[in-house]
């Protein structure tokens, strides 16, 4: 069966960013940017079902800039067969990528398809529950454990009191949590062979869907920062404090 | 204008996050609503009709809703929704997993996590793991809107007598099935709303040291969380997890024991009236953000924390 995975450019993990001065975002110049850590792990699902021979492709695609080719040829290098980039310049919300991304389910036509649950710079965790409305797919969010079985997936899922099992009729999204797998990483030779592996570039005009939307950011401020409190020098002191003057014990 | 509100809920009872989202929907103003979607829910539906400000409670029994599945869930609200201004979950696991599916079925953007209402389309939420903060404004027909629970303070469980109606629509969707459930069980708080929270990270060094922090929680009745290298390591199960993508927190007292401190989990964390930090290495980014730091040998100092409560 056919994967998709979509796999999202965003500033690397380790970036602490910082807000600037006019209000307007982050600084995002000269900053280090990345495959988001819940798609690499989308990835590696993806790639493990091919391994397992379950998957026959994995098609991996992303809505960004130009320069999201990086985090495609790196998808490619981990073991994507193939690569459409939705290029737009404009950040887009959760519905405009969900609309985009169900052009190109209706195109590909996968079994599964395979998210993050959430992309570590705007922090929405929205888009793979907005394609599984949009496509009619049911949907296994927050995934720990993907298993095919027949016409179904089997999804464990990460939630609030423990664990979920679910059964989800295929096609179906699947969008995963952080103990779904460790991503592995890519060998040189991979790198080298993704090189030449096909990347499609699409504009969503091409897809015929319009990105517009109704929110808008007003202004970006840096959060309250804490300061550093005291340091005790032993347990008795930290219990006189906590009782005396923190009150909260 | 009139504020849905989706409840979360165990069918027998209504889970503490709800109140937090009708408080959100309070400071937005107008009538409020609240939707119990489940099966043998008559109880949470019971609970809803007591929130005070809460004008009229929906119950839509159902054995399709029973495990909050959002295949069935999702058109219902998004049915149901029709009619409002705007539509309020809280961000649990599972208000994250249906709101969005409701949105897209709307046609509507949706804000993620609020914490704060600046008006009745404009809202602040953190983004960047709470590295940022930004204030957005929505132009859509009806506002779809998750809600930090650590945002708002809870409005009183007791003192309204709204109407409760039953209400129908939707049903099994087909496409899906619940099949099992693994739920933690502990006689402790839940973490998101305890007042006291001890949570420990790679310096715990394995699962059963977490024996320490259960004894000291248990002294104080706190609740117990683990940073994501906990979690990872395999020290204790996923529904401990603190932090950008686990649970958000914001006790009056944390206690992080042998954390380092990773902006993740900070952003998890960071809002919490007192922290301390109990951690051999005094160069940890913990110990920036503690209001009270201790460098010492963990094992050590949480028995002789026990004994000093």
């Amino acid at each position: 069966m056919k994967v998709l995975v979509a796999v999202k450019r965003v500033v690397d993990y380790n970036v602490k960013v910082r807000v600037k001065a006019d209000n307007s975002g982050v600084d995002l110049a000269n900053v280090k940017m990345s495959m988001n850590p819940f798609c690499e792990i989308a990835v590696e699902e993806a790639v493990r079902l091919k391994e397992k021979g379950v998957a026959s492709e994995i098609v991996v695609v992303s809505i960004g800039p130009t320069t999201a080719q990086e985090q495609l040829r790196t998808a490619l290098a981990l073991g994507a067969d193939r690569a459409i980039l939705v290029e737009s310049a404009d950040e887009l919300n959760s519905l405009a990528v969900a609309k985009l991304l169900k052009a190109v389910v209706d195109k590909e036509q996968p079994q599964l398809v395979i998210l993050g649950k959430q992309a570590i710079d705007s922090d929405n965790n929205q888009t793979g529950q907005m394609l599984a409305a949009l496509s009619g797919y049911a949907q296994g969010t927050f995934a720990s454990k993907v298993e095919v079985a027949g016409d179904k997936v089997n999804v464990t899922r990460e939630i609030d009191g423990g664990l979920q099992t679910v059964a989800l009729n295929l096609p179906a999204i699947v969008t995963t949590d952080l103990r779904l797998n460790e991503p592995r990483y890519a060998s040189l030779p991979n790198i080298m062979k993704a090189k030449k592996k096909p990347l499609e570039t699409l504009s969503p005009a091409d897809l015929g869907v319009s990105t517009g939307s109704t929110v808008k950011t007003l202004k970006v401020e840096a959060p309250a920062t804490r300061s550093a409190g005291i340091k005790v020098k032993s347990v008795a002191e930290l219990v006189e404090k906590l009782k005396n003057e923190a009150k909260v014990i | 204008m009139t504020i849905l509100v989706i409840a979360e809920h165990t069918n027998t009872a209504l889970a503490p996050a709800t109140l937090n989202t009708v408080a959100a929907a309070a400071k937005i103003g107008g009538d409020i609503h609240v939707l119990v979607a489940g099966s043998a829910c008559g109880a949470a539906a019971e609970a809803a009709g007591k929130i005070a400000g809460v004008a009229k409670v929906l119950v839509a029994d159902n054995a399709a809703f029973a495990y909050q599945l959002p295949e069935n869930v999702a058109p219902l609200v998004a049915e149901l929704g029709k009619g409002y201004s705007h539509i309020l979950a809280a961000a649990t696991s599972n208000g994250k997993n249906i709101l969005p599916r409701v949105a897209a079925h709307l046609d509507v953007d949706q804000i993620s996590e609020i914490i704060a209402v600046e008006s009745a389309d404009t809202f602040k939420r953190p983004i960047y793991a709470g590295n940022a903060i930004a204030t957005v404004q929505s132009s859509a027909a009806i506002k779809v809107i998750t809600v930090r629970a650590t945002g708002f303070d809870p409005v009183a469980a007791e003192g309204g007598s709204a109407a409760v109606e039953a209400v129908g629509g939707a049903a099994d969707a087909g496409k899906s099935a619940f099949v099992g459930e693994e739920l933690a069980k502990s006689d402790r708080p839940e973490l998101t709303a305890a007042k006291i929270v001890v949570s420990g990270g790679r310096g715990m060094q394995n699962g059963d040291n977490f024996k320490h922090l259960y004894a000291l929680a248990d002294k104080l009745g706190a609740a117990v969380g683990a940073s994501r290298a906990a979690v990872d390591a395999g020290f204790v199960p996923n529904d401990m997890q603190v932090g950008q993508t686990g649970k958000i927190v914001a006790p009056q007292l944390y206690i992080a024991v042998g954390i380092s401190g990773a902006i993740q989990h900070l952003a998890g964390m960071k809002d919490s009236k007192v922290i301390v930090a109990i951690n051999k290495d005094e160069e940890a980014p913990i110990f920036q953000v503690a209001d009270y730091g201790l460098v010492a040998d963990l094992f050590e100092a949480i028995p002789e924390l026990e004994k000093a409560i």
